[in-house]
């Protein structure tokens, strides 16, 4: 027969068991630290951090080398800002019809619809910016070359239209309908209502979506890796090929590169870089989330 | 009086401007998705025959096919499964019935939202530096599974902790007034109940994980593969490297191969996700 004493113990062990399973994923936080900080300190130790953060070319791979993250980032910035340009009137015309036009039953479609996009993987959109956005564009900008920014960036901007839509969406329908009900005691019209009462309320909840949606498009690598070129260059110009934080560490993943050598070490500093960059937008659109509902 | 009418008017015309915006956001979101599904169709068909799946790559267009790829995926996607379902459910019941609202599990929580926003590809550095070279596993299926694993744990920690979340509290405290302890009540009571929301959410994640292309090719690299991994210590390929293979070499026969490798993708992840939903309506209709 089992003691009280016994079943006590074993719960206690469960409990531990159970605990230290939730415990890995502060392993894994630590572990990415970690990785990058230990091995980027190599790479440091050959590169100064005066040059990383100021030199303005990005050569690893040519002599003479060179060492600044400027191009790369510069790179990554084009892209984002050329997915925005795509993503937020789109995503949050999008979020304005869902919330304040469409009818239930439309919604129950065009909802899940929204879902598949996101869900498609991001192979498959490099393919489609590759294969055919780029030879669109080559017919309005005959210039341009076939590894561009503007074509991976309108393409990113598409891939991240669900993330704007459905965090703003859900902003917009978290805004009492007492205030609506107001504005039109008032005599507003629906678009008034959209405009002036729903989309100023819900506004730091929209902010909030489109710096998520940010932190996407940084840490995106296919569609860059396949579409964008790989010619790191301080550039802000669109139709020039360039090279993304995340598209140098997959050029350079793709060719092996052997444990402990100094291009190893490149894939670290910039991955930290990156891991760096996306953490503080994370915890900028995290943090006016928060803000947020606890406004209602 | 004049004025009143041409305020009006302004007024109309907004609203008129406002809504078609919107639905024009809306139409372009819906086309922007056919149109890349139908130009991977359209492309990949002529390529897409029995002999695609069963051969492996090749110089020779006409000859290759994604077998390895696929085979690589599958192993990836099982032993993901294997490492991931358990862990992640461990840890979403303990953070739904045991953790008491101390430090270390505000850090945890805050830990698992974080780690949700990573970018994949530093999880596929760090599966590089922890796995492949730390722990000396080698470019090996074992190490991309684990880094996988570590990818899709948050996701289907969170997507288990709503479903145990949806329990109602009396069937616990029924189970505890028969005198059932802790454990007992979580294993016949709640795992039992929540268990179909938490296969739908890792299977979901499942198919999230089959279509990563970009931490998988810190693991793998670029490589020839023709073979089928014959155990967890072998290199390997999977589908959406070899699509990234195919699509960046220049000659117009190895777009359709890549065309072709979408289409058994979107395949394997559209039943993925139509087994996800059926699993979700069957359970909605019982409860």
């Amino acid at each position: 027969m089992k003691t009280e004493k016994d079943s006590r113990g074993t719960e206690r062990l469960i409990e531990r068991l159970l605990q230290s399973s939730a415990l890995l994923s502060v392993f894994t936080t630590l572990a990415i630290l970690g990785v990058l900080i230990f091995q980027a300190a190599d790479f440091f130790l050959e590169v100064s951090i005066i040059e990383f953060l100021t030199d303005r070319r990005w050569t690893p791979l040519f002599t003479p080398q060179h060492f600044g993250i400027m191009p790369l980032v510069s790179g990554t910035l084009l892209v984002t800002i050329i997915s925005l340009l795509v993503a937020v009137p789109v995503g949050l015309g999008t979020a304005i019809y869902l919330s304040e036009y469409a009818p239930d039953r439309l919604r129950r479609i065009i909802k899940p619809i929204l879902e598949v996009l996101a869900g498609v993987p991001t192979v498959v959109y490099g393919y489609f910016a590759l294969t055919f956005v780029t030879p669109i564009l080559q017919v309005i900008f005959p210039e341009m070359i076939v590894f561009n920014a503007l074509s991976a960036g309108i393409v990113m901007g598409v891939m991240i239209i669900p993330m704007v839509s459905s965090l703003s969406e859900d902003a917009m329908l978290a805004v009492p309908n007492y205030l609506r009900e107001g504005a039109y005691a008032l005599g507003a019209k629906k678009h008034e209502v959209a405009l002036h009462i729903v989309f100023r309320s819900a506004f730091s909840g929209i902010v909030a979506s489109i710096i998520l949606a940010i932190s996407r498009a940084i840490g995106e690598t296919m569609i860059v890796s396949i579409a964008a070129g790989s010619t790191p260059r301080l550039t802000m110009n669109p139709l020039e090929s360039i090279q993304t934080m995340t598209g140098f560490i997959t050029q350079i993943s793709l060719g092996e590169a052997p444990y402990g050598s100094l291009e190893y070490q490149t894939i670290f500093s910039v991955g930290l870089t990156l891991f760096i960059l996306v953490f503080v937008v994370n915890i900028i659109g995290n943090y006016l989330i928060q803000r947020y509902w606890r406004q209602y | 009086m004049e004025k009143a009418k041409d305020n009006r008017r302004t007024r109309e015309l907004t609203g008129k401007i406002i809504l078609g915006f919107s639905l024009l956001s809306i139409g372009l979101s819906i086309l922007s998705l056919a149109i890349i599904l139908g130009d991977a169709i359209i492309d990949g068909l002529p390529y897409f025959d029995l002999q695609f799946i069963t051969s492996y790559p090749s110089r020779f267009p006409e000859k290759a096919g994604i077998l390895a790829a696929l085979a690589g995926s599958i192993w990836i996607i099982v032993l993901t499964t294997l490492f991931s379902f358990p862990l992640g459910v461990s840890a979403a019941i303990y953070l739904e019935e045991y953790a008491e609202h101390n430090r270390i599990n505000r850090l945890i929580n805050l830990n698992i939202a974080n780690l949700a926003g990573v970018p994949s590809i530093v999880y596929g550095i760090l599966g590089l530096g922890l796995f492949v070279d730390g722990l000396r596993l080698g470019r090996s299926v074992l190490a991309g599974a684990m880094t996988m694993t570590l990818l899709i744990l948050p996701v289907i920690i969170i997507a288990a902790r709503e479903s145990i979340r949806s329990i109602p509290r009396e069937y616990r405290e029924g189970a505890y007034a028969l005198g059932a302890t802790k454990w007992e009540v979580t294993r016949d009571i709640v795992f039992p109940q929540a268990f179909p929301g938490i296969l739908t959410g890792t299977i979901l994640a499942l198919s999230r994980a089959i279509g990563e292309a970009a931490p998988m090719l810190a693991i793998a690299a670029l490589v020839y593969v023709r073979f089928v991994p014959s155990g967890p210590l072998d290199r390997f390929t999977v589908m959406p490297i070899q699509i990234y293979n195919w699509v960046s070499l220049p000659q117009a026969e190895f777009r359709g191969l890549a065309a072709a490798g979408i289409l058994v993708l979107l395949v394997v992840l559209l039943s993925m996700n139509f087994v996800a939903v059926y699993i979700r309506n069957k359970h909605q209709v019982r409860m």
